[in-house]
């Protein structure tokens, strides 16, 4: 054995299977020795999840049995309804046709966003752990405000009131940690959360948001309606 | 009784299926799992700390036991459904009133899709949130992506199927948004998708063939992949 390599090995029989690292002494990173407890996982981890799904499953079958599903009259083609909805899962959607051209709101903005999701592990951006305001604090201020500018602009010239208010809102959030620096509490919590999580929450506030807007508030023409004059 | 169980479990039979011993020690808890097909999915042991519940909060599990309640009511659902006009609708009311817990029976599947929709979605904010999408399960994350757009489709055709007004406005609703894509794109995928220009017989049935074999064996093959990965990068 070379004289700068020293072996180390865990001589515990019990666990397998057993490592043997050879690590030079200049070695900078350290084998790490995880010794997390284990437990089998039958029974432990196939009992709970039976458990779980068997809850879910009573759950279910008692929502059936209150609740019907849904049935209308049979589809006429000639008789349209006001307004005419897709599945709650696509309001969103609708609610976008409804302040952009249906290119933008139908195919390059829910595009963007599945393209978005699926890469999002390949961008280091996305990778970091550190929070928005640890380094360079000033240019990411510069960059944050100049980009939620434009966005903003281009919501109000649509007048997408029911993006441009979150996208404000979330906004001040970030911002929140940048003038009220805090170590605790709310704020201290919010300055460790890093880009790719303001992102994120971002992009789900507004999906709840438009989602909820376009399955509660909206009735015919596509008006704006309060839930408690009737659901379309 | 003891006695009987136990000339059981040591039976041939019982061995030909079950090649290890009641799991009453941790060797046999052990080949509990890698013998048996469905949980060889699971390694032997798992971190402690990923049984806690709050770990994960068990969307993804649950996302597929929806997958399996779907699975089953829409089998049995499939013996009383033709996919043609006007037959389709009036299948629906002899669900509602002729078959024998029909009514349950569309109830049910109808509430598991809309679950399994919201399920996929908050297992996804789950993992984002958690930072589980990190190397090396960036892939597994892409191929999550896609299930979940896959649940979309799946709920989607299934949508049209009842033939009622609500149906087939939504469809239509949905399909116009897809002729929205430029370069006369639009058109053509929505011609292929409803097989014509309208909402008619023919997308009824092309719905229905990818509600109940296309998509559902995509779905599968890519959840195989997925709970895979889940493994292979040291989960459970």
């Amino acid at each position: 054995m070379q004289k700068d390599l020293r072996a180390e090995e865990t001589s515990d029989a019990r666990k397998s299977p057993t490592r043997i690292a050879f690590m030079k002494h200049r070695m900078a990173a350290r084998v790490k020795r995880e010794s997390e407890e284990m437990v089998m996982t039958f029974p432990n981890l196939v009992v709970r999840e039976l458990i779980a799904f068997e809850i879910m499953v009573i759950v279910l079958a008692v929502v059936s049995l209150v609740f019907d599903a849904p049935l209308e009259w049979m589809a006429n083609p000639d008789h349209t309804p006001n307004p005419a909805k897709a599945p709650w899962y696509f309001l969103g959607l609708q609610e976008l046709l409804h302040y952009f051209p249906p290119v933008v709101g139908g195919v390059i903005l829910p595009a963007l966003a599945v393209i978005a999701l699926i890469v999002i592990p390949y961008f280091k951006i996305n990778i970091k752990r550190e929070g928005l305001w640890k380094e360079n604090r000033k240019r990411t201020l510069v960059i944050l405000l100049v980009s939620v500018g434009i966005v903003s602009i281009v919501l109000f010239l649509f007048r997408v009131y029911a993006m441009l208010i979150p996208t404000v809102a979330v906004t001040l959030f970030m911002l929140l940690p940048y003038f009220y620096p805090r170590e605790d509490g709310v704020v201290g919590r919010l300055s460790g959360r890093p880009l790719s999580w303001w992102i994120m929450t971002w992009f789900v506030v507004i999906v709840i948001v438009l989602t909820t807007i376009g399955t509660l508030f909206r009735g015919p023409e596509w008006s704006w309606t309060w839930p408690w004059n009737g659901t379309y | 009784m003891k006695h009987v169980m136990g000339r059981l479990y040591t039976s041939q039979l019982w061995r030909s299926m079950f090649r290890h011993g009641l799991p009453d020690s941790n060797r046999t808890r052990a080949e509990t799992i890698f013998y048996n097909f469905f949980l060889h999915i699971h390694p032997t042991k798992v971190r402690k700390r990923s049984l806690r519940y709050t770990y994960t909060w068990g969307l993804g599990g649950l996302s597929f036991g929806l997958f399996i309640v779907l699975t089953v009511t829409g089998g049995l659902l499939m013996l009383y459904y033709r996919p043609s006009v006007p037959q389709a609708y009036w299948d629906m009311k002899d669900l509602q009133f002729v078959v024998s817990s029909g009514q349950f029976l569309r109830n049910m599947h109808r509430w598991a899709a809309h679950a399994m929709v919201a399920m996929v979605f908050l297992h996804m904010l789950r993992v984002f949130y958690t930072g589980s999408y990190r190397p090396p399960k960036e892939f597994n994350w892409a191929v999550g992506v896609l299930l979940l757009v896959l649940t979309i489709l799946l709920s989607y055709t299934g949508y049209l199927l009842p033939w009622d007004q609500l149906a087939f406005w939504g469809i239509s609703v949905g399909t116009n948004m897809a002729r929205a894509i430029p370069f006369g794109l639009g058109e053509k995928m929505s011609f292929l998708l409803l097989g014509g220009n309208i909402v008619g017989e023919n997308a009824l049935v092309r719905f229905y063939v990818l509600h109940c074999f296309i998509l559902p064996v995509a779905g599968c093959v890519l959840m195989g992949i997925h709970f895979w990965r889940v493994r292979k990068d040291g989960g459970v």
